[in-house]
């Protein structure tokens, strides 16, 4: 049982999924408590696995008893298994918060709504423990299509929003496809492992510097990148709560350890700093992504929409890690940091974005008036968020920008110092104008009695728990706790070693 | 120069195909035809992959069907169809009928609510709201 925990941990949510809606037919209520069950067995299953693989290292797993490269393999390391623990706890965080907005905003849907937010976790658990090209392509369109679904169920626009994105998000799809396809012309392989053996001699080819960009613009498209990311406000501002939550903390998050696990597994840091030279691209459109970003979150008055913005800025600052991984000796750190900061952080700023919403009512930041009063607990939630973003030490938001500066000044690129300096500032901005509508602007209420109308435990506990965790994953950053796991990413890619 | 343009012929009508699936979806204003010409899009390739697995005077890869004769388990790989392809594209098609799927059921919601297809429309309706 224990040596088949890597398929079973994307086999538990699927199998849940396709059983959820029969339970929904025998009793309604029970799914809820269904795939909160199911959710907690694959956080389980994830931990095991992180915890093993920082033990015993990577583990393989070959799919049917085929061999690779002509089965299908699971590969799970280091970065996998951080990926894997990411998703399957904000998902459940997501499952847990989302019971009381689901019932209000989607009466009579709750089961289906359940079986494909459980489809959406097996795809995206799938991304991050498949050790194929093919694999992957499979599970990114199974996880679009059910984040398709999820967003169009949304309220006003959201059928729209999601029409784009379908647009969109196919184009983004069908290039890696084509990639896939020039890779597959020249190696005959699917394998990753086996692809990043046979392609070094080919590098100069120019078919697999075509596969390369095409790779890297279809997951261009779905990380929203700074040209390509059209689709992502609307999309995440007209989504339901429970989607909102779990796309903009794990589906986006995956898209990017995809992109990471193309350019650093299949395609090497030879090929990247060699032949291709993106990194200097990706740097510089990560710096326009985060002033561009920060300033349009600035102007919006919808509060979903601002955070939307907000992320844009943030996918920036991951890909800036990126971009400068090769030439500090830091590599991957700061990008990794921010992958899992930014889950915890937006996650949490979403889920009380949406318990206004749920609760009084309230999307634009200018009705906010008194709300530090009525809502205290939220509110009190909103600030720790919010000053994690801005980088309050020794939260969450502090690490990335220290190491994020840390290696744009050993990599001698000034410039980036100040961008990243530049959007916080930024940052304070939009923070600090919500922050203070909510508590120091006094209203036309005011001396009247403002009576406290808190959400839900289950809406607010979650919310809470990620707050808090915004500063205690810092401190364990600072501590030197899940250095093991930044180590062994950043040897495993021939990254941290400064020529 | 001649001969690198026939001898790509397959490729340079995938190309063909897709930009014009392209062009559809970024350039047509009704959202069935954007759908249309995603579906031409991934179309094309389907058939840029198909295409890479065409080999002449060569058989299916089923053992029996060698040209020497069922028995011999020597199996010369060049007589051979790769099926590769085929089977990936299998999963492809599935993807693409999916993705219909839900593009259709979102254009349907679309024109429940605002009462059109075309998308200068819908935008319009949106903004009266």
């Amino acid at each position: 049982m224990i040596e088949q925990i890597p398929i079973l941990i994307v086999i538990i949510p699927l199998i849940s999924s396709f059983l959820c809606p029969l339970i929904g037919l025998w009793r309604k209520e029970a799914c809820h408590g269904w795939i909160v069950f199911s959710l907690s067995l694959s956080v389980l299953a994830s931990i095991h696995t992180l915890l093993s693989i920082i033990q015993n290292g990577t583990v393989r797993y070959h799919l049917g008893n085929w061999n690779p490269p002509w089965g299908i393999e699971c590969v799970i390391d280091h970065f996998g298994a951080f990926m894997v623990v990411i998703i399957s706890t904000m998902s459940l965080f997501a499952a847990v918060y989302g019971k009381k907005t689901i019932e209000k905003e989607l009466p009579g849907k709750t089961i289906y709504f359940y079986t494909i937010f459980l489809l959406l976790v097996t795809a995206l658990l799938g991304i991050a423990v498949t050790g194929d090209v093919f694999n992957l392509y499979v599970f990114l369109e199974i996880a679009s299509l059910a984040g398709y679904a999820l967003i169009a169920v949304g309220k006003d626009r959201a059928p729209v929003a999601s029409f784009r994105y379908i647009v969109m998000g196919t184009i983004g799809a069908c290039f890696y496809l084509i990639g896939l396809g020039y890779l597959y012309i020249v190696t005959g392989s699917l394998n990753m492992e086996d692809l990043r053996i046979l392609l070094p001699p080919l590098y100069a080819n120019r078919v697999v510097q075509t596969a390369f960009v095409f790779m890297f613009v279809g997951f261009g498209i779905k990380i929203a990148l700074f040209p390509l990311h059209t689709w992502q406000p609307d999309a995440y501002t007209y989504a339901p709560s429970a989607t909102s939550v779990i796309i903009s903390t794990a589906m986006a998050k995956t898209s990017v350890y995809a992109l990471i696990r193309i350019i650093f597994s299949v395609f090497t840091l030879n090929f990247v700093t060699g032949f291709v030279a993106v990194f200097d691209v990706i740097c510089w459109i990560s710096a326009i992504a985060m002033i561009f970003g920060s300033v349009y979150a600035i102007t919006q008055n919808n509060l979903k929409k601002m955070l939307a913005y907000s992320s844009i800025a943030n996918v920036g600052y991951i890909m800036l890690g990126v971009g400068l991984s090769a030439s500090t000796s830091l590599g991957l750190t700061p990008a990794l940091m921010h992958i899992l900061n930014h889950a915890l952080m937006k996650g949490c700023m979403f889920m009380i974005a949406c318990a206004f919403i749920h609760k009084a009512g309230l999307w634009d930041i200018r009705d906010f008036v008194g709300l530090g009063r009525r809502m205290p607990y939220t509110c009190f939630a909103f600030i720790l968020a919010a000053l994690a973003m801005i980088g309050m030490p020794p939260s969450v938001g502090f690490i990335t920008k220290w190491y994020l500066i840390l290696a744009a000044l050993e990599a001698g690129q000034y410039i980036f110092v100040a961008v990243i300096l530049f959007s916080t500032l930024l940052m304070i901005v939009y923070f600090w104008r919500v922050i203070e509508i909510m508590y120091i602007r006094a209203g036309e209420g005011e001396g009247n009695e403002i009576k406290v109308e808190e959400v839900p435990g289950s809406m607010l506990i979650p919310g809470l728990i990620l707050a808090v965790l915004c500063f205690l994953v810092g401190i364990a950053w600072i501590s030197g706790l899940l250095s093991p796991i930044l180590e062994a990413v950043n040897s495993g890619f021939g990254l941290g070693v400064v020529s | 120069m001649w001969d690198f343009i026939v001898g790509h012929y397959n490729y340079w009508m995938y190309i063909g195909l897709m930009m014009i699936g392209f062009y559809a979806m970024m350039a047509k204003r009704n959202l069935i035809k954007k759908i249309i010409g995603m579906n031409i899009f991934q179309s094309a390739i389907i058939f840029f992959f198909i295409s890479t697995s065409v080999k002449k005077g060569v058989t299916v890869p089923i053992l029996e069907h060698g040209h020497e004769g069922h028995g011999s388990h020597a199996i010369d790989v060049m007589q051979y169809a790769n099926p590769l392809p085929h089977v990936l594209m299998l999963t492809a098609i599935v993807v693409m009928v999916a993705t219909l799927g839900v593009a259709l059921s979102v254009a349907i919601m679309i024109y429940r609510k605002y009462g059109t297809l075309e998308e200068d429309e819908v935008l319009g309706n949106m903004r009266k709201d």
